[in-house]
């Protein structure tokens, strides 16, 4: 069978040169940048340019990690990890803090997540800290809405997104002007694909959260996915938890991130196993697991 | 791997959504779970086959529905290279939407159905190709199964685009026509010989052959974005200067002139993605460090000495409105050239282009959302420009409107005066 090549070639340096420009337009456009870090990929990817966009100085502007307090304990070391070794400054906003003050109010019931909160607490960070620009990890190849985000992409007062009314972005030129009360979301990497990420991955070869790797965790089946088990997750009676090896595609926090079985724990497994994904020849691979999971669902449905 | 931009326009019905489908799907760009959702899509609609413009049916449903109208992305790849499709809406009322769509692309697809010939959208799209300068245009000749893949209607078809083409087309754009089946998957990725008196390669083909680097052709220009001084005890002395090349290219050891200072100094060191290099090339983002601490700062000029840009505060160009708010002559606005930014006043408005049938109309006293004209701007500093049609890459501008912060126009600088 005919395999492609890996390497640092199947790279298109061109987008970090892309991300590299727009993240320097940023530190110069703007007063107050952030890097919004939630300990994914994508993020991490984003604070390596931004590394590589200012060395040998250090970045311009900190880190801001907007702490669900429902994180994988991973992603954490991970991210105390990352910040010592790479001297960055780092701050961190509980969604705790704004439950404690009525800011708003935690979910309840079977799909009870902190998801939809940390919006609040990010707006209330950036309204304290002043940040007029937050770069964020948004890919556009990820969903629909997210296809037509504009690279620099303006916020009212209220944090909210005109989709109707946004600025033309023409060649490479960014418009980062505001007024008073806006601010500006900051996508250097819009044009990556989720297969360029874990390729820039490799070929920089940057250390990332060990939970992307295949390893065994207790999971349980929910709604045809499969769930990490955690104390911050309200199981049905006969959501019964079991033994199996995962790794995780996406990480958000522990309530709102399914996992893939997987035995993928190398990169290099885990971009085959995305290529498999993606090319519909080997797209049997994830009808596999599909049905994999099905089959496991359906047994564990006939035992209980 | 390097990548090619891609600008397609046109409406629901030309066929436009099942050959970025098609093409999507015959490089096996398509994921797994998104290719069983079509066909049961299909099935359910009563078609026996695999309706691949369902892959681009959120926009087409928005389209539909009159909402959002924008330009879309939609990426794939192949083993050489990675593809970033622009894709916008072909309506006159959409033209700076595919004007925004072309102005990064090194090849502009332009379908026709083949049972229409061209229309008034195919010349609209050609004139902002052609106005955009595009380095390559294709033009697909989409549902030749429906003329029964018919040379003769081929051939007429191509006769008459390029009548209309004729005088807009710039000396150096590539013109290439090729006969497809989107719906039959006929050259798109594999000529399959149903058209044997085409003799010519399937348009995939002719994407992986295209010049992706087009800019490292021109004059080396590249803007400071950003001065890098660590001010650490070990790099107490480090000054670099951060930009993206635009055009050209620039090597360790190369002498350089710094504008607007016009200081020449020569560069000792280059990094990119923060490991020494010897050369940077169009495109890439790298930080130069000089043989003399000259003053240089965000938005400077750096060029080769041979083929450095001139200061102007004059400039004649060609602009497209992209808002609600006219453009009237002696109005203001904020120009922004690739970083750097100055004010400018529109001291005279000529003319209004009708992109269409390309009549002129002279002293249209204001220009309107998606109407193309020409000024002339006078300047509060100096900008360092190449005309657009000598290098596009360093003579291109946009509007920015200094209450609103919006961008209301882009500009192809036409000529300028010469500062002395």
């Amino acid at each position: 069978m005919h395999k492609l090549q890996f390497g640092s070639e199947s790279f298109p340096d061109e987008l970090a040169d892309e991300a590299i420009y727009v993240l320097r337009e940023t530190a110069a456009q703007f007063e107050r940048p952030t890097i919004l870090f939630s300990g994914g990929k994508d993020s991490i990817v984003i604070t390596h340019l931004a590394v590589m966009a200012f060395s040998p100085a250090r970045i311009p502007f900190p880190l801001l990690h907007v702490d669900t307090g429902h994180n994988f304990p991973e992603t954490l070391t991970y991210r105390d990890r990352m910040v010592a070794d790479l001297g960055l400054d780092l701050i961190v906003r509980y969604v705790q803090d704004s439950i404690s003050k009525g800011r708003v109010r935690e979910e309840t019931g079977k799909y009870a997540s902190r998801n939809a909160l940390q919006t609040v607490t990010l707006l209330d960070a950036i309204e304290e800290l002043k940040f007029d620009a937050c770069i964020g990890g948004a890919r556009r190849d990820e969903e629909k809405a997210r296809a037509k985000e504009r690279i620099f992409s303006v916020r009212n007062e209220f944090g909210q997104w005109d989709s109707k009314n946004q600025r033309p972005e023409l060649f490479n030129m960014l418009n980062g002007s505001i007024g008073p009360g806006e601010n500006v979301r900051v996508f250097p990497i819009s044009n990556w694909t989720e297969l360029d990420v874990w390729n820039f991955i490799r070929s920089h070869n940057i250390a990332i959260p060990e939970i992307y790797f295949a390893h065994p965790r207790k999971v349980f089946d929910r709604d045809n996915l499969v769930w990490a088990d955690s104390v911050f997750i309200n199981k049905m009676p006969t959501e019964q938890p079991y033994e199996t090896s995962v790794r995780f595609r996406t990480v958000g926090d522990m309530t709102c991130t399914a996992a893939v079985l997987s035995r993928a724990t190398t990169l290099d497994d885990v971009i085959e196993e995305i290529r498999g994904a993606e090319i519909s020849e080997r797209g049997a691979r994830i009808d596999d697991m599909r049905s994999e999971a099905a089959m496991e669902k359906r047994k564990q449905q006939g035992y209980f | 791997m390097d990548i090619l931009r891609i600008a397609t326009a046109g409406s629901v019905d030309d066929g436009k959504s099942t050959l970025i489908g098609r093409m999507l799907y015959e490089t096996n760009s398509v994921p797994k779970d998104k290719l069983l959702a079509i066909e049961a899509a299909s099935k359910r609609r009563g078609v026996n086959f695999l309706d691949l413009s369902l892959l681009t049916d959120g926009l087409i449903a928005e389209r539909e529905q009159g909402i959002t109208i924008d330009v879309a992305h939609v990426y794939f790849s192949t083993p050489k290279r990675k593809y970033i499709v622009a894709d916008s809406p072909g309506h006159v009322e959409y033209t700076r939407n595919m004007v925004t769509g072309a102005s990064t692309a090194s090849v502009s697809i332009i379908l026709i159905d083949a049972r229409n010939g061209v229309v008034e959208q195919t010349r609209r799209h050609y004139a902002i190709a052609a106005m955009l300068r595009v380095p390559r245009v294709i033009i697909c000749l989409n549902k030749m199964d429906l003329v029964d893949y018919d040379q003769t209607k081929f051939e007429a078809i191509c006769a008459e685009f390029l009548l209309v083409a004729g005088k807009l087309r710039p000396s150096e754009q590539q013109l290439t026509f090729v006969p497809v089946s989107s719906l039959h998957g006929e050259n798109i990725t594999v000529n399959h010989g149903t058209m044997p008196w085409y003799n010519g390669p399937p348009l995939l083909t002719l994407l992986e052959e295209a010049d992706a680097h087009v800019a490292r052709l021109v004059p080396a220009r590249m803007q400071v974005q950003h001065v890098i001084r660590p001010r650490t005890p070990e790099l107490h002395d480090f000054r670099g200067y951060a930009g993206r090349i635009s055009g050209g290219r620039l090597a360790v050891g190369d002498t350089i002139v710094a504008l607007p200072a016009n200081r020449q100094s020569t560069i000792t060191q280059m990094q990119r993605f923060g490991v020494d290099v010897d050369l940077g090339e169009a495109g890439e983002s790298v930080v130069l460090q000089l043989s003399d601490d000259i003053d240089i700062s965000r938005g400077a000029m750096i060029s080769r000495v041979a083929g450095a840009p001139v200061g102007s505060k004059e400039l004649k160009a060609t602009v497209c409105w992209m808002d609600h708010e006219a453009l009237r002559q002696g109005s203001t606005y904020i120009l922004q050239h690739g970083v750097a930014r100055v004010r400018a006043k529109v001291t005279v408005l000529s003319n209004r282009l009708n992109v269409t049938t390309q009549n002129t109309e002279p002293d249209p006293g204001e220009l309107k959302l998606n109407e193309i004209g020409a000024i002339q701007l006078r300047l509060s500093q100096p900008v360092f420009v190449d005309s657009y049609r000598d290098n596009s890459h360093n003579g291109a501008f946009i509007l920015i409107n200094e209450n609103t912060h919006g961008t209301v126009g882009v500009g192809f600088v036409d000529s300028f005066v010469r500062m002395t």
